[in-house]
């Protein structure tokens, strides 16, 4: 067995590894160092992400039985070419956020990279598991480190959006449990490939507890998604914690997001027998919901952090609707979608960082103040963003949006579908201009105390930015991968092919 | 048996939600705790209820699942520390906002108002 074998666990037990040495003594009172090998063990998993990603292009779907124990029996980790390019995607989001955040952000509180390091480990475990219970797990590690990430650095309005956001969670991971404890009960396995294969076979009496499970995990994940009624939480909770903790959050409304595609999508998909799609109905008026009061919350917002974190809703709306349209093709632009979403929204907060810092008092609320030192390179970053996130040509907001309505098929679902994304662009455009200009012209002297942005923090957003165009330009190659990806998602994986692969 | 069990599980379960509901750091903690006792006995029952059995294969004819268990184990030690994180911060909440609402302040209720 070489090492190479073990790929598919190296992006989960890297960061945990790095967390724990980080932690260490020599390390965690040299702040210098812990960002060294922060930022090294970031670049390392951004290489052991894409290599990941080509092993499974090229031999298929990887399955990892943990300690050798053959699925049901044990717990597998499975990467396919949904999931392992989830991972790529966290990775360089992580890479781009350690930059940031070291060019004085982890000063503000302690064990700033140790943190990170763990919110990764639980956000790439829950991407790769192949296992329901094992699935909470990393939920819960991603959770705790979230909790903490997000009072970084402390403050009266971070503690109280903690609050909300931390009983919140802690209410949905007992549903979470719940849940898990019905549907095993009725299945009596929680491996994902063996609970697919089973819940065809259901008897009519377990049939009303199966579904009562299933709907509780939508439940559960809609939380963690922020689809519409239980979104509340999201706005203040990204708007008030710190810049790169922002960002990186942009990537755990999507784990909510790929929970509901494995689960509703798949498993309670087309080939559940009786069971089958017993999710579509409720999310279709939700995912339209959300899109509808997510762009008015975007038109209220007064400040560029409270309209980032509405933007965030919108494209979660956005992509329920992909996943409710329940097609290959739908999937495949919302994966495409869900990459290019992320990647924005995530460069967004951080751009909004550099504007808050530059800006003084004003801070990042659409009022009149002195002028930003650096007001020509951010005010360049603004538009190329606002371009990406509105869904403008040439960047791939527009590819997205493009592939999405392209792939509406059926008349009384385009009747909703267009307008709703088209609207929700259009007011997109006006909200964004409104706060470009009140940032970036209503203006008056300037600000010369203010501090200037280092050049890691531009580097960080440079290379989020940089994603944008790149996924237009190799636009074919991509969307060839989410085509896949998608056709590998929605054909699901019996417990037999697994264990094939498994060996 | 099934029966106390789940009457059981169900009202603890009631009492939580009841807690949770009241808006206040601290009954939402005891609230939360409370559910998360009812979900530890709920998973715990979900491999069906057996007495007197092992959890282990070939020691006996009749054996208890073992996986509910191992569930229960990880359950509790998770919950354990979401507490104690959601102690600490109830109480961080309370001194930092100076009221322990969970919104950081009292709502107007005015009950209150007319008896004073």
């Amino acid at each position: 067995m070489s090492l190479f074998d073990h790929l598919v666990i190296f992006p989960v037990l890297i960061p945990f590894f790095v967390a724990v040495t980080l932690l260490f003594p020599s390390l965690s009172n040299s702040l210098s160092r812990q960002r060294v090998l922060s930022i090294t063990a970031n670049v390392f998993l951004v290489v052991v992400a894409f290599s990941l990603l080509f092993k499974v292009e090229q031999q298929g779907i990887q399955v990892y039985a943990l300690g050798d124990w053959s699925a049901p029996f044990g717990i597998v980790l499975v990467a396919d070419l949904f999931s392992v390019l989830m991972v790529c995607l966290s990775a360089i989001l992580g890479l781009s956020i350690t930059l940031y955040a070291s060019a004085g952000e982890d000063k503000t509180g302690a064990f700033f990279h140790p943190l990170i390091m763990f919110q990764l480990m639980g956000i790439n475990g829950a991407f790769l598991t192949g296992d329901a219970f094992n699935l909470f797990v990393f939920f819960e590690v991603l959770l705790i480190a979230s909790y903490s990430l997000m009072i970084h650095g402390g403050g009266k309005q971070r503690i109280q959006a903690n609050i909300h956001y931390v009983f919140l969670n802690l209410i949905g991971s007992s549903l979470f449990l719940f849940a898990l404890g019905t549907l095993y009960g009725t299945l009596g396995t929680l491996n994902f490939a063996d609970m697919a294969d089973r819940i065809p076979l259901l008897s009519n009496n377990e049939l009303l507890i199966a579904k009562s499970g299933a709907l509780l995990l939508l439940a559960v994940f809609g939380l963690k998604a922020a689809m519409l009624p239980l979104h509340f939480w999201l706005p203040k909770a990204y708007s008030t914690t710190s810049t790169p903790v922002a960002a990186l959050f942009a990537i755990m409304t999507k784990v909510g997001i790929y929970s509901i595609w494995r689960v509703h999508g798949v498993m309670f998909g087309d080939q559940a027998g009786e069971l089958a799609n017993i999710a579509l109905p409720w999310l279709w008026p939700i995912a339209l919901l959300t899109i509808a009061v997510g762009t008015i919350a975007v038109l209220a917002s007064q400040s560029l952090r409270v309209l980032c974190s509405n933007l965030v809703i919108v494209s979660v709306g956005t992509l329920l609707v992909t996943i409710s349209l329940n097609t290959v093709q739908a999937t495949s632009a919302g994966i495409y979608y869900l990459l290019h979403s992320t990647v924005a929204c995530a460069a967004m907060f951080l751009l909004t960082g550099l504007i808050q810092q530059q800006r003084g008092q004003a801070e990042d609320r659409f009022v009149a103040a002195r002028a930003m030192p650096q007001a020509g390179v951010l005010g360049f970053i603004f538009v190329l963003l606002a371009i990406g996130l509105i869904g403008m040509p040439p960047l791939s907001g527009f590819v997205g949006k493009a592939l999405i309505l392209q792939s509406v098929t059926k008349a009384s679902e385009a009747m909703w579908v267009f307008p709703l994304i088209l609207g929700g662009g259009l007011i997109a455009l006006i909200a964004l201009s409104r706060a470009g200009t009140s940032l970036f012209w209503r203006t008056s002297g300037e600000n010369t105390s203010a501090l200037k942005g280092h050049p890691i923090q531009y580097l960080a957003i440079g290379i989020l930015v940089a994603l944008l165009p790149l996924m237009v330009i190799f636009g074919g190659p991509v969307s060839d991968y989410t085509q896949l990806a998608a056709e590998q998602l929605k054909a699901g994986l019996s417990l037999q092919q697994l264990n094939e692969v498994a060996k | 048996m099934e029966l106390v069990y789940a009457v059981c599980v169900g009202f603890m379960s009631a009492c939580g939600i009841f807690l949770m509901l009241r808006g206040h750091t601290f009954t939402l903690v005891i609230g939360l705790t409370l559910l998360s006792y009812a979900v530890n006995l709920f998973l715990f029952a979900s491999g069906g209820l057996t007495i007197g059995a092992p959890a282990v294969l070939n020691s006996s004819e009749n054996y208890a699942d073992p996986l509910p268990q191992a569930l229960v184990l990880t359950a509790i030690v998770i919950g354990f520390a979401m507490t104690a994180f959601a102690v600490i911060l109830a109480m961080r909440g309370r001194a930092d906002l100076g009221s322990d609402h969970v919104d950081g302040i009292e709502p107007f209720d005015p009950l209150s108002e007319e008896k004073s």
